[in-house]
Formats: C-alpha cells, structure tokens, sequence
C-alpha cells in the first residue's frame, strides 16, 4: 500500500515535470517565432517602406505601428491552419513538397522553399495567405508584385504534401510500426502474458473490443468493425496527443482540421450506408407502425438524421481539438499583449498563463482519450443501428 | 472561413492513406491481434474450468475416500464386535462343557465308587458269609462231635420248629 503511494506520488511529480517541460517549450518556441515574426515583418516593411518612399511619399509611420502589433488571431489561426512547410524552431522550417494540378497547366510538383516563405512565384504560382494560387508571371518573380490569376486559380487542386499530410504520414507510420511489431509479438508468444508496449495498448484493444464494439454493435456481427474502429481509436488518439506535444513531429492540429474529421466522419458513413439492412433503411424511409400522415414529418427528419450523424462526428472532434489549441494559444498571447504594455506586465502575466496553460493541457490529455473514445463509440454505436434486426413485437406498437 | 472548410488535398490524402493502413493494419496487425487475444482468453477460460473440474474431482474423491473410511470403520466396529461375541459364546460354551463334562465325571465317579462299594460290601459279605460258615463249620465239628450233643441238638430245633 505505501508502496504504490510512493509510486503514484513520484509519478505525479514526473508527470507535472514534463509537463511543466512541454509547456515552457511551447511557451519558448511561440515567443521565438514571435520575435522572427517581427524581424520579418520589420524586413519587408523596410524594403516596402525604401520602395514607397521611391514611388510616392505616403506617411509610413502609422504602417510600420500597426504591421508590429502582435497579433493573437493571427497568429493562433497560423497555429491551427494547415501550412506548405513545416515550421520547427527559429528560422528552421522544413519545405515539404508541394503537388498542384491544374486544368490549363498540367501537374506541377517541386519544394516549397521555392516560395521562400511567400516572397517569391514559383512556375507560376505563389502563396497567399497559406494558399497556392496561381499568378499570371511564369518565371520568378517577387510576389508582392505579382498578379494572381482568378481564372487558373479556380481550377485548381492542391493535393501538396503539406503539414497536415505529413504529421498523418508519421502518425500513421508510428501505428504501423506500433502495432505490426506488436502483433509479431503476439504470435511469436502466444498465450503469454502481455509485456512493455504490448500491455500498455492491450487494455486499450480489449476496451475498444469489448466496450465500444461488442457492447454498440453486438456479440454477433462485431468482428467485421474491429479493424476500422480500432484505426480510428487509435489513430485519433495518438494524433490528439501529439497535437499536445509542442515540439517536432507534434503541435499539429490535425485531429483539431476539419478535412481530416471530414473524412473519418464520412468513412463512418460509408460504412453505415453500405452496411445497412433492409430493416434499417424501412426504419428511415417508411417508419412501421406509424400512420401516414405521421410518416410525411418523420422521413425527412430520419434521411436529415442519416446525414447529421456522421456531420456531428465531423463538428464534435475538430470543434473540441480545435477549441484546446486555441485556449493554449490564447493564453500565451496573453503574455505577449501584456507584453507589448510593459515588460513587467508581461512578466507577471506569463506566471498565470503557463499555470493555466499546464491545467489545460492537462485537461486536454482527458479530451484526447474521450473523443477518441466518443468517436470510436458512436462509430459503433451507428453500425449497430445500421445492423439491428427489429423484433416483430417491436414492429407492433 | 478556412478553418471550417476541408481542404481537398486534406481529404485526398487522408482518405487514400487511411484506406491503406486500415487495410495494412487489418492484415498485419488487428487480425494476429485479436486472434490471439480471443485464443488467450480461450486457454485461459479453459485452463480455469480444467482447475475447477479438478477441484470438484479432488472434492468428490475426498468425498469418497472419507465414505469409505467411514464403511472401513463400520465394518471394523462390526468385526469386533462379532469377535467379542464370538468370544464370549465360545467361553460360555466352554463353561458349560467344562461343567458337563465335570458333572459326568463326578456321576461317573459316584457311580464307581458305589459300584466299588457294593462290590467291596459283596465281598465282604461273601467273605463274612464264608469265615461265618468256617466258624460254624469249625464250632460244630467241636460241637457235634459227641453224638450226645448231635441228639440235643437235633432235639432243640426239632423243638423250635414247630409244625402247624
């Protein structure tokens, strides 16, 4: 008994330490690429300013106050939002390859340190605001310059390797290593008990099998949903928790974008859809037992109800992923707004938000668990529906 | 609002890829997995009703061991008692032969020594009779052998014996 106190307490220490660590990491690359941030900006107002000033004389001062304005929304939605490059420390941002297919142009693949951050066309795009468009100048050129074609842009598909693909990439190569080097481990030693990285995911299988997949959907038919329900598990799970990791291969929002809820949720339906017996699709289209008239305000509502559940899937995980990143965001912006008042002010502030920021994410380690958990289960909980076989006696009331 | 838009290559690349792994970790990792989970579970559910069939054997030999036990002494009981009856049957038996035997002995010997008796009384009477009729014998030869006396004689029993 005292042992496993002892043992608690020194996990809980550890645990609060490397959070403490993830937090004032976070907190320590946010203000550097703040501080770039500024540099930047005060680059290319100077050489904006040094070729407006050659052009014309407008008054620069109040440009230059208010591009140095820190500001929290933009910079918690660059967080958020999806990026050509990945961005790891300081200057360093790793240029991942950008894939562009357009109806007039063909395909066009090459890095997208080509932009150089945005400044530059590249075979007749540029970026803007985080987006590929195209320009109207084939070569190189600087895109401040630059005239963005309306009409090429509209026919554009952008499948680039961006952020996003690539923290899936490694997420999802990190699962098929995980899971295939464990399940060798399961075959190579049957009926052995579990041992390191095979008994800390094994309750979590058994959790998934027995209480999301056996309870949802039924001791019957459950086997056929256990691989998908299990992908998604864990894959959202391990993509929630590197989301909280502010360092390298983390700090993607990607459970957090809704492209990537989109597609789960509508994986989810597909399955529900094609899946779906006879007696499930009678329930939504004609409800039996329910006269007529009833039927005419209840078959819409139900086709609407077969959309809308995969639709809540979608909203529920990229809303609450979304929503912990920007409350961590938020309250390390605070620290730079009270900073720009005064240093002290910032100072001061800073103690309150890394102690918020270390409740939060301590919260958030509980969200990552529960909408996984929350996804997985509905998952279930809609094939169920699609499979369940009505009793007659039910047919009757 | 970009944040509430998917983004197409987003979902390109998710879909293909998570089609891929599925389909990878369905072959290579969830079916080994929960196979043998379903195979552990099975050996250990079996091994816990072979322990408890074991259980309940040892229970009903126990049971038997200690009905039988329980006849084993029964039967000891009956065996000692038998031979205490055995026993006391046999003694009393032999009681009462002893007596009989004793009691036929004693007839015997009774009947023997009044047997002696009577043939030690007869031989003695003989002998009484015989040494009487020597006496006689003797004292009439004395007697009698004046013819004087032979007459008196012969007078005094004539004289006694009277003739109706």
């Amino acid at each position: 008994m005292l042992n496993n106190i002892n043992g608690f307490r020194s996990f809980l220490l550890k645990a609060t330490l490397f959070l403490t660590a993830f937090v004032f990491s976070t907190f320590l690359s946010v203000a550097h690429e703040h501080e770039v941030k500024t540099t930047h900006n005060e680059e290319t107002i100077v050489t904006e300013v040094a070729e407006i000033d050659s052009l014309s004389h407008h008054d620069t001062t109040a440009t230059h106050s208010t591009a140095e304005k820190f500001n929290a929304g933009k910079l918690i939605m660059e967080h958020i939002a999806d990026a050509h490059d990945w961005h790891v420390a300081g200057d360093f941002a790793i240029p991942l390859p950008v894939i562009i297919w357009s109806k007039e142009r063909g395909l066009a693949c090459f890095m997208s340190s080509n932009f150089h951050h945005g400044h530059s066309t590249y075979k007749g795009y540029m970026l803007e605001e985080g987006h590929v468009v195209a320009v109207n100048e084939m070569e190189e050129t600087d895109a401040h310059h630059a005239t963005v074609n309306e009409e090429v842009t509209a026919g554009l598909y952008d499948i680039s390797i961006t952020k996003n693909v690539t923290a899936m990439l490694i997420s999802m190569a990190f699962m098929l290593w995980v899971f295939i080097s464990i399940a060798r481990t399961y075959t190579r030693n049957p009926n052995t008990a579990p041992k390191g990285m095979q008994s800390l995911l094994e309750p979590l299988i058994i959790f998934v099998r027995d209480d999301v997949a056996k309870a949802s959907i039924g001791e019957k038919k459950y086997k056929k949903f256990m691989p998908f329900l299990l992908t998604v598990f864990f894959f959202i799970l391990l993509n929630n928790l590197l989301g909280l990791v502010p360092i390298f291969p983390g700090g993607v929002n990607l459970t957090g974008n809704i492209a990537i809820t989109f597609s789960l949720a509508f994986i989810t339906f597909l399955i529900t859809t094609v899946n779906g017996t006879k007696d499930y699709w009678r329930h939504i289209i004609a409800m039996p037992g329910v006269p007529g008239w009833v039927l005419f305000l209840l078959t819409p509502i139900e086709i609407l109800g077969v959309f809308l559940r995969p639709f809540v899937l979608m909203i529920r995980l990229f809303a609450n992923i979304t929503a912990g990143h920007i409350i961590a965001l938020a309250f390390f912006s605070l620290i730079f707004i009270f900073g720009e008042m005064s240093p002290i002010a910032g100072y001061s502030v800073s103690i309150f938000s890394v102690a918020f920021v270390v409740f939060m994410t301590v919260l958030e380690l509980l969200v990552a668990f529960l909408q996984a958990y929350v996804f997985t289960l509905l998952s279930a909980i809609y094939f169920g529906s699609a499979l369940e076989e009505h009793s007659h006696a039910e047919e009757h009331h | 609002m970009d944040l509430v838009k998917p983004a197409f290559g987003l979902v390109f690349w998710m879909i293909i890829s998570f089609s891929v792994i599925l389909f990878l970790l369905k072959k290579f990792a969830w079916g080994p997995i929960l196979n043998s989970l379903t195979e552990r579970e099975n050996t250990i559910s079996d091994a816990l009703n072979t322990a408890q069939k074991a259980k309940e054997e040892m229970l009903a030999l126990k049971a038997g061991n200690e009905k039988l036990l329980q006849e084993a002494r029964n039967e000891r009981d009956l065996l000692l008692k038998e031979a205490r009856e055995a026993k006391e049957m046999i003694i009393s038996e032999a009681k009462t032969k002893a007596t009989e035997a004793a009691d036929k002995i004693l007839v015997s010997a009774r009947e023997n020594i009044s047997n002696e008796k009577m043939a030690a009384i007869t031989e003695l009477k003989n002998y009484v009779a015989t040494l009487s009729i020597e006496i006689a014998e003797k004292v009439l030869k004395q007697e009698l052998a004046d013819p004087n006396k032979q007459k008196e004689l012969v007078q005094t029993l004539l004289k006694d014996t009277k003739l109706n």
